[in-house]
């Protein structure tokens, strides 16, 4: 046991340690300043040729997002055409078929929004060739654009009065060539390294020791974990993600895989510090993030080292923990500081199964998802902490009798009324999804069955089951209860509409945000500014995001999680 | 302007379209292209999963493959020791992995785990009742688990050592030099890969 903690421990320090300079030189990309990947220009020039771009146009904020819309919009249609015909597109060894339209539909919105939910076995629902031209190019490109929008906001909220945020395309296409490339390539050189596939090769065919025949699935696996890992995405290669041998087969891959989910969400933050030119202000959005994140590794540690007591009841002897849908070459210690690595920033790839966990680590998994903005994903955690930095200037402005102002500019009504309806966007989709599903399950079995039977579990742990879901779908997160039977017409489709919506509207509002701050006049600060790089402001954010959460979920996780915990 | 506005919207498709073209060269081509030439060089099997071999029974024969390296195996013989219970396909399938995903309080779960305990008991009938451990009665995530903990083996011993009729003193032997330690001795579990014991014990 105690050299699973030295591993979690190893783990953390490495993270943070690389963050840091990670997030100096992120600064420097968005900002153009000189970066040791400088060669890489000739590359970029050639993308934007072929693109038909001009990086230098600077954008104001509603170009910006419709620049942004637009592509995406493009890609949607691009996986969904791809996904469904797949069955007759080259790559395809393992003769695996297309998928049906309402499957290819969730699948296409999953990848797009930079969610990766997968209602499909890696095995068998897609091709070499789709794995590669719309799940890992997606992981690549989607993951760039939440970042493309921070470093627009970035740039709104560092400028002193400007009406535009930089251009779209640039971000877009840095994001991928200076940082997404450069990390995916040094990640997938250690998986190699280690034993992840990377072949075109079909399945292996093996006759065991027994004598029985095991086909092994294989395939171009490393290029797409390293990705998967580095851009909060998550979407496996297999069905059992992180967790498959060959996807993760030794501790060296589960400690690089760890670290790389962290690294670019922690990154961010420092970043951030660093473009403002507000060190001391990354530092304690950095602590508050930090801190919600050690109290969920602790509590999650916890609960799985002592394992099951239903199964301590049984009197089986748990000393390595709660071993049920973990790996033992993992151990429970890794698993539990996985998922709330995976959770916390809106990665959702797992190295065990979620829904084999106990209950109150199910909790911190949700609650994590629920709050969204300890760390988050690439570029759109840190922008969900923001529309609360903004609610919290706005109340504690009012406590204080001071105007509230965020770098030097005025957070006015307007502002506040946007970010308010970001806060509440993700609870309500949250909740009325969770409320209609449990509904459907008790006032209409009948169509309930017709779908398949959705619970793999019944009682509390069914309703943390569908709970999980859409709080994985609203937070773009992709891990799950999976448990839950979710290829059907309601979970593939509801899902899909809470997974667009979840994603674009805070997009649209926090770029708005920071668009309308640009615009406002520069108020140098003064003895009268409220200072928002102190520990108390700190503080305040993090209570302002902890009491809307609690208000929000309580009464949910009383009837699942909690019920669950104070059953068992 | 409705004109100029719907003109605005195709050309950004259009300068959509060809950026993806873009991407897909650079990343689906460019680095998918760099990392499978780096496999071919320096992965343990040429980018395949890798894998391992029996010792050839005559000096004609050639080494055969009998599984790969990372993926676990079901063994039910008592010759052999035996890996975790698996939700894989009929058990460990190595082309539709998955976890049991069964939640802690459920009740056909549960039933399931104290079934298998019971068999677990009966052929390890020497050992107490609250010896057995968790992982050889649960199911790993994956289902594909290809190893198991250092208790788990002591366990099974004397079993293993019976049905081949050699010493439990030996069989130790092989199992202490099967051991897999912890990352640089002090990160992560200690661990022993079933199948690479089980061919050793073949071989001797």
């Amino acid at each position: 046991m105690g050299t699973e903690i030295w591993g979690a421990i190893l783990q953390i320090v490495i993270m943070i340690s690389l963050a840091y300079p990670l997030g100096k030189y992120i600064a420097r990309v968005y900002k153009g300043e000189k970066t040791y990947l400088d060669f890489l220009k000739p590359v970029e020039r050639l993308i934007y040729k072929v693109g038909g771009i001009n990086p230098d146009k600077e954008m104001n904020w509603k170009t910006f997002l419709r620049a942004m819309l637009t592509i995406n919009l493009f890609w949607f249609v691009w996986a969904l055409i791809l996904l469904v015909a797949q069955g007759y597109l080259p790559l395809n060894p393992d003769g695996n078929g297309g998928q049906t339209i309402h499957q290819a539909f969730n699948t296409a919105i999953s990848f797009l929004v930079n969610c990766n939910l997968q209602h499909y076995s890696g095995e068998s629902g897609l091709t070499y060739f789709t794995q590669l031209a719309v799940v890992m190019l997606f992981q690549f490109v989607t993951a760039a654009t939440g970042m493309a929008c921070m470093a627009g906001i970035m740039k709104a909220l560092a400028a002193k009065t400007t009406n535009t945020i930089g251009n779209f395309w640039n971000f877009l296409v840095k994001s991928v060539t200076r940082i997404l490339l450069p990390l995916s390539l040094i990640i997938g050189f250690i998986l190699i390294l280690q034993g992840v596939p990377m072949t075109f090769d079909g399945k292996m065919e093996v006759n065991t020791l027994e004598g029985k025949v095991q086909n092994v699935s294989q395939g171009p696996t490393a290029a797409i974990v390293a990705i998967k890992q580095v851009g909060t995405n998550g979407g496996g290669f297999f069905g059992a993600n992180s967790a498959h041998p060959l996807e993760n087969p030794t501790y060296l891959t589960n400690t690089v895989e760890c670290i790389a989910i962290m690294l670019i969400p922690m990154a961010m933050v420092f970043a951030f510090g660093f473009y403002v030119k507000k060190r001391k202000l990354g530092f304690s959005i950095f602590g508050v993030m930090l801190f919600a994140y050690l109290v969920g590794v602790f509590i999650n540690v916890h609960q799985e080292m002592q394992g099951n007591p239903r199964l301590t009841s049984l009197g089986i002897s748990q000393h390595t923990g709660a071993m049920e849908g973990k790996e033992v070459r993992l151990g429970s210690v890794a698993t539990a500081l996985w998922s709330v690595s995976t959770t916390t920033t809106s990665n959702g790839s797992v190295n065990g199964m979620h829904d084999s966990m106990m209950p109150l680590s199910g909790m911190v998994e949700m609650l994590n998802m629920q709050i969204n903005s300890w760390f988050g994903g690439v570029g759109v955690g840190w922008m969900n902490y923001f529309t609360f930095i903004i609610i919290a200037v706005f109340i504690s402005g009012l406590m204080v009798g001071r105007t509230p102002e965020f770098l030097c500019k005025k957070v006015e009504a307007r502002e506040m009324k946007i970010a308010s309806l970001m806060a509440l966007l993700h609870p309500f989709l949250i909740l009325a999804g969770t409320g209609l599903a449990a509904w459907l399950a008790v006032k209409a079995p009948e169509f309930v069955s017709r779908e398949g039977g959705w619970l793999g579990n019944q009682g509390y742990h069914g309703l943390s089951e569908m709970l999980y879901e859409f709080t994985s779908s609203s937070a773009n997160n992709g891990s799950g209860f999976e448990g839950l039977k979710d290829n059907t017409w309601f979970w593939n489709i509801l899902c899909g509409l809470v997974m667009i919506l979840g994603r674009y509207i805070p997009i649209i509002g926090q770029v708005a945000i920071a668009g309308l701050l640009a615009k406002k006049k520069y108020i140098p600060e003064s003895a009268g500014t409220l200072r928002t790089d102190t520990l108390t402001f700190g503080i305040m954010t993090f209570v302002i995001i902890f009491i809307i959460a609690a208000l929000a979920f309580f009464p949910a996780h009383a009837l699942s999680t909690i019920a669950e915990y104070l059953s068992i | 302007m409705k004109i100029v506005y719907i003109k605005s919207i195709i050309n950004g498709l259009i300068k959509s379209f060809r950026l993806t073209i873009a991407f897909c060269l650079l990343l689906g081509i460019g680095y998918v292209l760099v990392l499978w030439t780096f496999s071919r060089i320096a992965s343990p099997n040429n980018g395949k999963a890798e894998v391992v071999y029996s010792k050839a029974e005559n000096k004609d024969q050639s080494h055969k493959i009998v599984g790969a390296a990372n993926i676990g195996q079901e063994f039910h013989s008592n010759k052999y020791f035996w890996g975790r219970p698996s939700s894989a396909g009929n058990g460990y399938d190595a082309s539709s992995s998955a976890g049991s995903n069964a939640g802690p309080s459920n009740i056909e779960y549960l039933k399931k785990v104290e079934q298998r305990r019971e068999i677990f008991l009966k052929a390890h009938p020497y050992i107490k009742h609250n010896d057995v451990p968790a992982e050889m009665v649960t199911a790993s995530g994956s289902g594909l688990d290809p190893d198991i903990s250092l208790q788990s083996a002591y366990l099974e011993i004397r079993r293993v050592a019976k049905a081949r009729g050699i010493s439990e003193k030996y069989v130790k032997q092989i199992v202490d030099k099967c051991v897999q330690h912890p990352l640089l001795g002090i990160f992560g579990p200690e661990k022993i890969n079933v199948l690479k014991l089980n061919i050793m014990l073949d071989n001797k």
